[in-house]
């Protein structure tokens, strides 16, 4: 075999290595996407959407977890959207020096943090000073873990925008605050609401955090000062029970967080993508 | 194509040789009187005593290779090097007398007087009317009637207003790179400053646009102060009143532009301009 031969052949075996490995992914994600997509459609009615979770036996649906869920993403993104991005903005715009890289480094390890930390760390702040679990601990610790993805992607899209458009905006006599509200925020739009969409779908499927502080509810909750049923808690708590129509309730729910998730991804991809020339 | 180009700098050519533009120089007030100006980037002196006259409602051109400091004076105008720590200027630059170099002046309120338009078209991310009103909208509250004025007025000025009249809310970025430029020479002039700063403005354009705003900046001259930072020396020799040679952080010579380009007085001149170093 000449030298030549050798490094073809090399080159085809990387190639086929790398290509059944990307294949292999693929596949992995396909199983559960049809798992989950099959048995959820399954066990998916209208109940599902109607009824709340009721003892075995006795039908029920998942209405109150998906409510449940809903409010304390979104509380969770109203608390730690505004902080995400002016922090985020700090540290791009203004962040010079020591303090600002204790931020910044603190932040990333928020990022990596383990979710059940967080729901930990907001057990002992909010359900153990107050003596009860609570939708709102559940939101505050949704919001935990939203906030280093909002405060990166904001740091991160700021950075990416020229210098260029930040002097021309100085030099029509703008103060820092216009220049990033009315300049900078714009220009990095896309960016930064694609961030905060996948660190949505990141929280709305966490099931962690809220097993210590929104602890879960079987009947309907709007209090958010009492337990709140979400669905990943739910999903967690029906999955493993032995009455069939619990485990088939559990599959409905993750089928919803899974949607809900992929409608997130694709959505940010959608914000994400260019529009004519804009930026 | 061609034609358009030659028609335009014949017509620039004409108004200049009507305004008897030699002639009249001796009555221009100085507009802004620089003294024994030092520019700091950290501990590198970048500017050597600057002593300089800009005459008001003129053009004024810096040139000078690369690194000479000619961009950096600009910079000093309105004071944009405020925005990074560690440049500092040392002496004085006074504007109508006032000194701009003073911290007790906002900078936001020395660039509302002192504009500046840069190397690369740099359009907002919004609408071509947006883009305008961003910088009048800064300082001052007028009517939407008024304000549709103005940006006809500015855009108008800035030879873009009948290519643009019919989607001013289409967005800046999808004008074309010389359309982009004279949108930024509009935004610049619609907050009506009393100086005009232009920093290389052609040097990302192709030849036609580069024409339409040379004539342009001829044309603003009767109402601002313009100071023109260029490499190409013939855009100094045909758009300026008078020239400024930077060499080094020096200001070697700062004279007429006819006599810059005809009788330069220092050795050092002479050679850049006939291409011998640069």
């Amino acid at each position: 075999m000449t030298r030549l031969e050798r490094r073809l052949l090399t080159d085809r075996f990387i190639k086929v290595v790398a290509t059944s490995l990307a294949v292999l992914a693929i596949v992995l994600l396909a199983w559960i996407l049809w798992t989950v997509f099959y048995r959820g459609l399954t066990a998916l009615s209208f109940s599902v959407f109607t009824m709340p979770t009721e003892s075995p036996g006795r039908g029920g649906g998942l209405a109150n977890a998906i409510v449940g869920s809903l409010i304390q993403v979104l509380v969770g993104l109203v608390i730690a959207t505004p902080v995400g991005l002016f922090a985020g903005t700090y540290l791009s715009e203004l962040g010079r020096g020591r303090f600002a890289d204790a931020v910044r480094f603190i932040n990333d390890v928020l990022l990596s943090a383990p979710s059940i930390l967080i729901g930990l760390f907001v057990y002992e702040l909010l359900v153990k000073s107050t003596g009860a679990f609570s939708g709102f601990a559940g939101s505050i610790a949704l919001a935990v873990l939203i906030l280093p993805v909002v405060v990166r992607a904001t740091e991160d899209m700021l950075r990416l925008v020229p210098g260029s458009l930040r002097e021309a905006a100085f030099a029509l006599g703008a103060t820092r605050a216009q220049v990033v509200t009315s300049v900078l925020w714009r220009a990095a739009r896309a960016g930064i609401v694609t961030g905060i969409l996948l660190a949505v779908a990141r929280a709305a499927g966490e099931t962690a955090p809220l097993l210590f502080t929104s602890l879960g509810n079987l009947s309907w909750s709007f209090d958010m000062s009492k337990p709140m049923a979400s669905l990943p808690v739910t999903i967690y708590q029906y999955a493993g029970s032995p009455f069939d129509e619990w485990v088939a309730l559990a599959w409905a729910g993750a089928f919803l967080i899974t949607v809900g998730v992929l409608f997130l991804n694709i959505l940010s991809r959608v914000v994400l993508a260019p529009r004519g020339k804009a930026s | 194509m061609n034609i358009e180009l030659t028609e335009m700098s014949e017509s620039l050519r004409q108004r200049r040789a009507e305004a008897g533009a030699f002639g009249a120089r001796g009555e221009a007030e100085t507009k802004l009187l620089i003294e024994n100006l030092e520019f700091f980037y950290g501990e590198n002196r970048a500017l050597h005593g600057i002593d300089m006259k800009v005459p008001e409602n003129r053009v004024t051109a810096m040139i000078g290779p690369s690194g000479c400091g000619k961009s950096t004076l600009l910079r000093v105008l309105n004071r944009m090097y405020d925005l990074y720590p560690g440049q500092r200027a040392t002496g004085s630059v006074r504007l109508d007398g006032e000194d701009i170099l003073s911290p007790n002046l906002p900078a936001a309120r020395l660039r509302n007087r002192v504009g500046m338009v840069f190397q690369k078209p740099t359009p907002f991310p919004m609408s071509i009317r947006d883009n305008i009103a961003f910088g009048i909208k800064l300082n001052e509250t007028i009517s939407k009637g008024e304000m549709d004025e103005r940006i006809e007025w500015s855009l108008s000025k800035a030879a873009i207003w009948d290519e643009v009249k019919d989607r001013l809310h289409s967005p800046a970025n999808g004008l074309s790179g010389g359309q982009q430029q004279r949108l930024c020479i509009a935004r610049t002039i619609a907050v009506k400053p009393e100086v005009v700063l232009l920093d290389e403005p052609t040097s990302a354009l192709d030849p036609i646009s580069t024409a339409r705003i040379e004539e342009l900046i001829d044309e603003l001259k009767s109402e601002f102060t313009i100071v023109i930072v260029t490499h190409n020396m013939q855009q100094a020799a045909r758009c300026s009143d008078m020239t400024a040679f930077f060499l080094l952080g020096n200001l070697v010579e700062f004279n007429e532009t006819n006599k810059i380009f005809t009788a330069p007085q220092d050795s050092r001149t002479q050679d850049y301009i006939t291409g011998r170093f640069g």
